[in-house]
């Protein structure tokens, strides 16, 4: 009997159950809306996304890598910024990648991240990115997601208006934000005005191996140049700028910069300018700055000061360089994907103001000059302007477009996005931001030829939008369908650091090229031992040198002894495996530095100086193997009045 | 203890039905973007210095001024990064206008009208009143420029006197005598 009543009471739980489920079912079909939503940015365990986004990091000086639809985050590349979990600026290769005019420098401020082009169409064969504080260009190679190449920018001061690509990635260029004087000397800041100069360098992008190298700077005006864009199909040969500070303020400029109603918009003909320098125009300056080239073949990375810069007058070179009059310290300055249109957003402007690149080449053809600046011939305003955007919304700042007509622009202050009409000027359609957007990014969005599927809008606050930790939250993407005629918010994901601008690029174009790991047989590195036999340590002084190989799952040589106090003791240490995703990592107790993460074929060397008396572990940092915990080693320290000889061994009793 | 284990089971499906259907409904006020209490304008925050917005919802002398830019739906852009400096008529000057003219600008027709006004009371910026005396006329929202004039200690903007001045987290509101009506526009 007890039995029965416990199994009724059993039975009306279940049905009660079910009821309940069955509740919340129904309930769940007004969200009819927000399962698309969901549907739209779900990657199924296992399946790839359809996009690589390439998110600047901002003050944290890196390039993060992030899938889209799903806005996972799949490696955060070293670019700038010293990183402890992948030794970039700890290891002896990668320590010459950070150095430059002012010496090593462990940190930068990463702006805007641009893949390289052919015919004005994304080629995924690069990415590079601009560091702002000590100007530098970094190119990452998008087989190995590596940074590969550092190019420090001479006469440069707040590297912002960089680092874009041409066409056909002929130039990727970096303009200066702040003028300085030129070359750098002791003078009052008092006398900026006409004394100071902005440079804008061309840096000439080797075709087959992507080498960098500044080919020419131009000798600019002392305004700020805020950011950049190149000429697009019909406009291929151009370059525009944006300005602010015409004034040429030296304090207080959020007063002083502001006096005019209008700033600037230069075009450069660089097609002009790089003719009048291959014709031996120009002249040579002497200068001095850093152009850092990691190798994979020898894993190390060189650094070579060079000492003269070839730096043009604009002014020698009629017909190279015009200003656009442009209301209001505009930010923004982009380029359609027909090349017509060039959109300057003025960050204090109610309006986004667009150039006519026709119109433009008119008026120059017609000499129709409002007048000069230092030799610079001014256009009019109403001669260049195809358009304006009418009170959109507060504080345009970016904009980037979908390959159908239509664009889209980032307000800052009403924090939206808004989607408007090449042409007629009409805005669509707007949605909000949360909150206070800056830059956005369309897949292919600054080139000829965009994928307008998603957009990507980034922004520096977001307050309440996710679990809070403490005065620091994070900073955030929010992606949108733009496939159809209005806008739709389909997620938002936390970044690294500030996204402060992104590129993006269709997966197949480059993921079949990722490298899946570097040949041993190809190593050159000059420490590398390719085979157990190969390993041995060498003294030389006080400098001690460890040959090592590292497999699944122990170092070549395990046990060493021989190393003294006082003594500088190099790990150079190869990983033999050839096995994809399977790198070893190798940390040592008491070495002031950080692991070694090395992949398979690779070869990496700390320095570790002893300075305690003791038999001291190193082991395997990454999990690697089963026997992962097995692979660890010993180092004896002897005192250093120590006769102990130098002995290495594996496997010995 | 059978039964208990299924029923245990079934309570467990349930509730991640509930969090799903929870889920799914937070993503719906997402897809509502046209709904009017969302965004920082209406997070709670009681430990911040209060923004520029709050500061003029507290004020009883300017319950006419966050009625309109409520009616206008700018309460958005008042609470932003900025930094802004808001020129707060107070209900005074707002009473002083032509009869009628607070009523019809309220209204939903005229929203861009009312919208573009206030947008002229607002500058991208942060400056103490005896600042504000460096500058000779200020950018405004609405693209288009205020003066400004100093005679004594006083400081007149688009003719308004500051009659004082309130700190915000994010910028500062002044206090004015006059609602600036903007100039019409040349282009």
């Amino acid at each position: 009997m007890k039995n029965i009543i416990k199994i009724s009471i059993g039975f009306l739980m279940v049905m009660i159950a079910f009821t309940s489920c069955n509740n919340g079912n129904s309930s769940q079909s007004n969200g009819a809306l927000s399962s698309s939503a969901a549907e739209k940015v779900y990657v199924a365990p296992g399946e790839h996304d359809e996009f690589y986004a390439f998110v600047s990091g901002g003050f944290s000086g890196q390039l993060a890598v992030y899938g889209l639809p799903s806005g996972r985050l799949f490696k955060v590349i070293p670019v700038f910024s010293v990183d402890a979990e992948k030794a970039w600026g700890f290891n002896e290769e990668t320590k010459p990648m950070l150095n430059t005019s002012h010496g090593f420098i462990p940190w930068d401020d990463s702006h805007h991240p641009d893949i390289s082009q052919t015919n004005g169409e994304l080629d995924g064969r690069w990415v590079f990115i601009n560091g702002n504080n000590t100007p530098r260009i970094a190119k990452i190679d998008l087989t190995t997601f590596e940074t590969t190449e550092i190019i420090e920018i001479p006469n440069t001061a707040g590297n912002h208006s960089s680092s874009y690509v041409t066409d056909n990635t002929e130039y990727v260029i970096a303009g200066t934000r702040f003028s300085v004087p030129v070359p750098q000397r002791d003078m009052s800041i008092k006398e900026y005005k006409g004394n100071f100069k902005g440079t804008l360098s061309f840096i000439k992008v080797d075709p087959e191996d992507g080498g960098m190298e500044i080919k020419f700077q131009l000798l600019m005006p002392g305004f700020d140049y805020d950011k950049a864009h190149p000429g697009r199909g019909k406009s291929h040969g151009w370059f525009f700028y944006t300005t602010y500070n015409t004034e040429e303020a030296h304090t207080l400029l959020e007063v002083n910069a502001s006096q005019n109603d209008k700033d600037f918009i230069a075009a450069v003909n660089w097609k002009k300018i790089e003719e009048y320098v291959n014709n031996g125009g120009g002249k040579m300056m002497p200068t001095n700055y850093a152009h850092n080239v990691y190798d994979d073949k020898t894993h190390s990375a060189t650094s070579t000061m060079i000492k003269e810069v070839l730096m043009v007058d604009p002014a020698e070179v009629p017909g190279a360089v015009y200003f656009l009059p442009t209301p209001k310290s505009p930010h923004g300055c982009d380029v359609d994907p027909t090349g017509e249109y060039i959109v300057g957003s003025g960050k204090l402007s109610a309006n986004v103001t667009v150039h006519s690149f026709t119109k433009m080449l008119d008026a120059i053809e017609n000499e129709k000059f409002a007048g000069k600046a230092y030799g610079i011939p001014i256009l009019n305003f109403e001669d260049v302007l195809a358009g304006s955007v009418e009170q959109p919304g507060l504080g345009p700042l970016h904009t980037e477009f979908d390959g159908k007509g239509n664009a889209y622009t980032t307000f800052f202050i009403s924090s939206e996005v808004v989607k408007w009409k090449l042409g007629t000027w009409e805005v669509l359609d707007r949605k909000p931001t949360y909150y206070s957007v800056g830059h956005l990014m369309i897949p292919g969005g600054n080139s000829q030829k965009p994928f307008g599927k998603y957009l990507l809008a980034m922004n520096k606050i977001t307050k309440d939008r996710y679990l809070p930790t403490g005065p620091e939250v994070t900073q955030s993407a929010q992606l949108y369908d733009i496939t159809g005629d209005k806008m739709e918010l389909l997620l938002d994901f936390p970044t690294v650091g500030e996204p402060h601008y992104a590129a993006g690029i269709p997966a197949d174009l480059i993921k079949s090229k990722s490298k899946k790991l570097f040949n041993l047989e190809e190593n050159e590195h000059p420490y590398a031992a390719k085979t157990p036999s190969e390993t041995k340590v060498v003294r030389t002084g006080n400098e001690v040198h460890i040959y090592m190989t590292m497999i699944r799952s122990h170092f070549a040589p395990d046990n060493i002894e021989g190393v003294k106090v006082g003594d500088k003791v190099y790990f150079h240490v190869t990983n033999l495996e050839q096995d994809y995703d399977v790198p070893h990592g190798v940390a040592m107790i008491g070495a002031q530095t950080s692991e070694l993460l090395i992949m398979p074929g690779q070869t990496e060397t700390f320095v570790w100086y002893p300075k305690q008396v003791g038999v001291w572990p190193f082991y395997c940092t990454d999990f690697c193997s089963a026997l992962h915990q097995e692979m660890q080693g010993y180092v004896r320290v002897s005192p250093k009045s120590s006769n102990i000889e130098l002995s290495w061994s594996l496997g010995e009793d | 203890m059978f039964f208990s284990v299924i029923i245990v089971l079934l309570f467990i499906s349930c509730k991640n039905d509930a969090n799903n259907q929870k889920t799914n409904n937070n993503a719906t006020t997402v897809n509502e973007q046209t709904d009017k209490t969302t965004g920082q304008a209406f997070i709670t925050d009681d430990g911040s210095t209060p923004n520029v917005l709050q500061i003029a919802i507290g004020s009883p002398d300017h319950t006419t001024l966050v009625a309109a830019v409520q009616a206008a739906d700018l309460e958005n852009a008042l609470v932003n990064a900025g930094p802004l400096m808001v020129f707060a008529p107070t209900n005074a000057a707002f009473d002083a206008l032509p009869e009628g003219t607070v009523e019809t600008l309220l209204k939903p027709e005229n929203k861009n009208t009312l919208a573009d006004i206030l947008k002229y009371h607002v500058t991208p910026g942060n400056y103490s009143k005896d600042f504000l005396k460096k500058f000779k006329k200020l950018g405004q929202a609405n693209n288009q420029y205020v003066t400004v004039e100093v005679e004594g200690d006083d400081v007149f903007v688009g003719g308004a006197k500051i009659l004082g001045s309130v700190k915000a987290g994010n910028g500062i509101v002044h206090v004015i005598d006059k609602v600036m009506l903007p100039p019409s526009k040349e282009n």
